[in-house]
């Protein structure tokens, strides 16, 4: 222990003795932590999964939808509304609301994937719906067009999502989202179930395949860095107004103080 | 004498010899300016035109002015292949292709936004100061004019690109001509050449932007600048400086150093913009088509408060004789704008007849000075705050929190309500700040040194202002209010009654101040000890 009692006074053992501690129990906590791996029960059986997401339904959705999902004089029915709905609402985080203000916005899910999923073919058993679609099952990468996307996108979406899918203003506090950062299967789930105030997308006026195209636009959007330097927020011209009035005229101003100021 | 003085001597007297500019240098070069940095806000508009000539020069050898259609097989995947006009096209070249294109654009873009700023602000200095006093009205309504004018260029070149934002701006325009009563729709087919958005509205606008704007824009700005040069600059009051002459220093070499340094240093400032942050990203907008819109459609700045007015318009509409009679674009469009401008340019002639002060003025007045002006210009500004701030309301409402209807019904009642309380606070502190003047001159300031006498009394001590800061807060004018006769002697009321008693109440009203200190009161202080 000559090694230890040789540099024990100097100046960079605490700091060192420290970083070395965070270290090991950094290591120890993370390892310990990965093993509490929940496995997620196989939902092979379908009326159990319709059971489990009934019993959750009841719990956790029916004080507002109705015990039978029949709606109430604050929620809507969701009898008809499909997976993809409960899908997409729950998968987002959306249901359920933390308040009741005019619109549920995106936040951490309550529910984990096999719940959600349970809560999906629940609702789905009480009436036909469309069927939720999962990510890894669109071939957006494959066989979208990014230059067709774009070109729906700007006329189906941009009205509302902004013309870099960045989101909008809606009437009396609603708003459309931005669409960065979306899951493609939510965006195709939004699309096909018109959530909140969006209007349903049927394939009958935007077909599957122009669907994907629609995705990989917006994902080539998301991907894009900013060419033309700092992107000032995608919004449109009113940041450009405003760093003009602001560093722009107050920065010339500062130079020309500093020109007109007399040398002492 | 050096060989090289007597070489410049000899190349200096052979330009002089054919071109006899010496006397008239010799005169101009000793010229003496005042020293403030708020004189130095018509420069950087100035300096602005100068970089938008030079950038946009740049622009004008690969932007193709037609709405021709074509194939986009350019190097920006995300648009390949779509039909789009050959404007944008050509901007898109430009920006993806041409080497510092895109940073020519967005300098260009830039400066424009700066330019309008620039114009802006030193309208506000030039008007809360009273520079606009006789004999420089003229150079007022030049100024207007320039800042009219500024407004339509920038508008045309943010519509030239052709852009979704550009056909949307264009679509509105369209729309505020059509609003002209009778001959609106006429108006509107004789502009876009047919029904919008046609095919020669592009090239048209291109022609007014690079050639005809610039042309009437540079003439306009010669005479304004010849205008400064011979009525003089106008100067702060202080010690020294009076009715009659000018304190600062020469053109040369002073001023030559100054202006030029500045010049280089707000085209620096303009390119580090351009090269930093992105501005009109016309890739991400798309080519324009009529059946697309964007949410969050805006203009550029000094448009926003005339899209604020429009947006907060009531759905008014008449039918009368087979036409119809779109009040909601009409009155925010036209008749606000109207007004306005018109008041705007009126403001000297308006003023010298509330006063009745038609003579000339150099010195400037302090803001303070003259309550009604700065409380009229703050209750103007306020207006178009409110207005400007409701041309983004659907950003500010996403981006705060905060819904479109209240943003929109807090400028529709704040747009009237606002602005004469803004009207009557301002004038208050004016009148509270020359109270404080006041004081300040006869008592001195406040050291905050507490002093007790030998009988045990406490003071503080006020320190006595030097005769020049006295002298400062003093010299201004104070005008006595306007006594115009109502009747004549034997009784008989004044045939211009109405006009009489209005000028009357004006001047009353304009006048209203607290007496500065006079001479008097300083003599009887004795050395402002007591």
């Amino acid at each position: 222990m000559n090694f230890i009692s040789r540099y024990r006074r100097s100046k960079f053992f605490g700091p060192a003795l420290l970083a070395a501690a965070l270290f090991i129990l950094g290591t120890t906590y993370s390892v310990a932590s990965a093993t509490t791996f929940k496995a997620v029960t196989p939902a092979s059986d379908k009326t159990t999964l319709v059971a489990e997401g009934k019993e959750l339904f009841a719990r956790g959705c029916s004080s507002c939808h109705g015990l039978n999902a029949e709606g109430g004089s604050i929620a809507p029915s969701l009898l008809g509304v499909g997976a993809a709905s409960v899908d997409f609402q729950v998968g987002t985080g959306r249901m359920p609301m933390a308040d009741m203000s005019v619109q549920a916005s995106r936040k951490t899910p309550v529910y984990d994937e096999a719940q959600t999923a349970a809560l999906a073919a629940y609702v789905a058993s009480l009436a036909p719906g469309p069927a939720s679609i999962k990510s890894a099952d669109l071939a957006w990468e494959r066989s979208g067009d990014t230059a067709q996307g774009g070109e729906l996108f700007r006329t189906n979406c941009a009205m509302c999502h902004n013309f870099a899918g960045q989101g909008g203003a809606l009437s009396q506090g609603k708003y459309a989202p931005s669409v960065m950062g979306a899951e493609p299967g939510q965006i195709y789930e939004a699309m096909i179930t018109g959530p909140q105030s969006m209007p349903v997308f049927s394939d009958k006026i935007i077909t599957p395949a122009e669907k994907l195209s629609i995705i990989k636009w917006i994902k080539s959007a998301e991907a894009e860095p900013s060419l033309g330097g700092a992107s000032l927020g995608r919004t449109g011209p009113v940041t450009e107004g405003l760093l003009s009035w602001t560093l722009g005229i107050g920065g010339l101003i500062g130079v020309a103080v500093w020109l007109a100021s007399k040398a002492r | 004498m050096s060989a090289k003085e007597r070489a410049a001597g000899s190349v200096a007297n052979y330009v002089d010899e054919r071109t006899g500019a010496a006397k008239w240098m010799k005169k101009n070069l000793t010229k003496v300016f005042p020293d403030h940095w708020s004189f130095m806000l018509g420069e950087v508009a100035l300096y602005s035109f100068i970089i938008l000539l030079l950038s946009g020069t740049f622009l004008t050898f690969w932007f193709d002015p037609s709405m021709k259609e074509v194939e986009y097989e350019g190097n920006y995947g995300p648009l390949s292949g779509l039909k789009m006009s050959a404007a944008y096209a050509s901007t898109l070249h430009i920006s993806f292709d041409i080497r510092g294109g895109l940073l020519m654009r967005q300098i260009h873009h830039w400066a424009a936004l700066l330019f309008m700023v620039a114009i802006v602000t030193h309208l506000l200095r030039v008007f809360f100061t009273g520079a606009f006093r006789k004999p420089r009205e003229f150079n007022w309504l030049l100024g207007i004019g320039l800042l009219t004018l500024g407004i339509v260029e920038g508008f045309l070149g943010y519509s030239l690109p052709d852009d979704l934002l550009s056909g949307t701006g264009i679509r509105i325009a369209e729309a505020i001509i059509q609003a002209i009563p009778v001959v609106g729709s006429y108006l509107a087919y004789f502009v876009f050449g047919g029904p919008f958005p046609g095919e020669v509205f592009i090239p048209r606008i291109y022609t007014v932007h690079i050639l005809l704007l610039p042309g009437i824009f540079l003439a306009l700005i010669t005479v304004h600048l010849m205008l400064v040069w011979y009525q003089k600059h106008t100067q702060y009051p202080g010690p020294g400086r009076t009715e009659k002459n000018v304190v600062g220093y020469p053109l040369m070499p002073i001023y030559m150093a100054k202006a030029g340094g500045f010049f280089f240093i707000v085209f620096g400032f303009t390119a580090f913009l351009g090269a930093v942050a992105s501005i009109n990203p016309i890739w991400l907008f798309g080519p324009y088509t009529p059946a697309q819109i964007t949410a969050g459609s805006q203009p550029d700045w000094y448009m926003g408060w005339l899209d604020g007015l429009v947006r907060m318009a009531p759905p008014l509409e008449t039918h009368a004789f087979g036409h119809t009679i779109s009040w909601n674009i009409l009155i925010p469009g036209l008749i606000i704008p109207g007004i306005l401008f018109t008041g705007m340019a009126l403001y000297p002639f308006i003023e010298s007849w509330m006063t009745g002060d038609k003579r000339e003025h150099h010195l400037l007045d302090r803001p303070r000075n003259v309550p009604t002006r700065t409380a009229i210009g703050v209750m103007s500004l306020t207006f178009m705050i409110v207005t400007l701030l409701n041309g983004g309301n659907d950003i500010i409402a996403t981006h705060f929190g905060l819904t479109i209807n209240q943003i929109m019904w807090f400028s529709r009642i704040g747009v009237l309500v606002l602005p004469p309380i803004a009207y009557i606070v301002t004038k208050r502190i004016c009148l509270s700040l020359q109270r404080a003047d006041r004081e300040l001159v006869l008592h001195g300031k406040e050291t905050g040194r507490l002093v007790m006498l030998p009988h045990g009394e406490f003071i503080e001590v006020h320190e006595e202002l030097s005769p020049e800061k006295k002298w400062t807060l003093t010299q201004h004018e104070q005008l006595p209010q306007l006594e115009i006769a109502q009747e004549n002697q034997s009784g008989v009321r004044n045939p211009k009654g109405l006009r009489a008693k209005l000028q009357q109440r004006a001047s009353r009203a304009h006048q209203e101040q607290i007496e500065k200190p006079s001479a008097k009161d300083l003599l009887e202080l004795g050395d402002g000890h007591h």
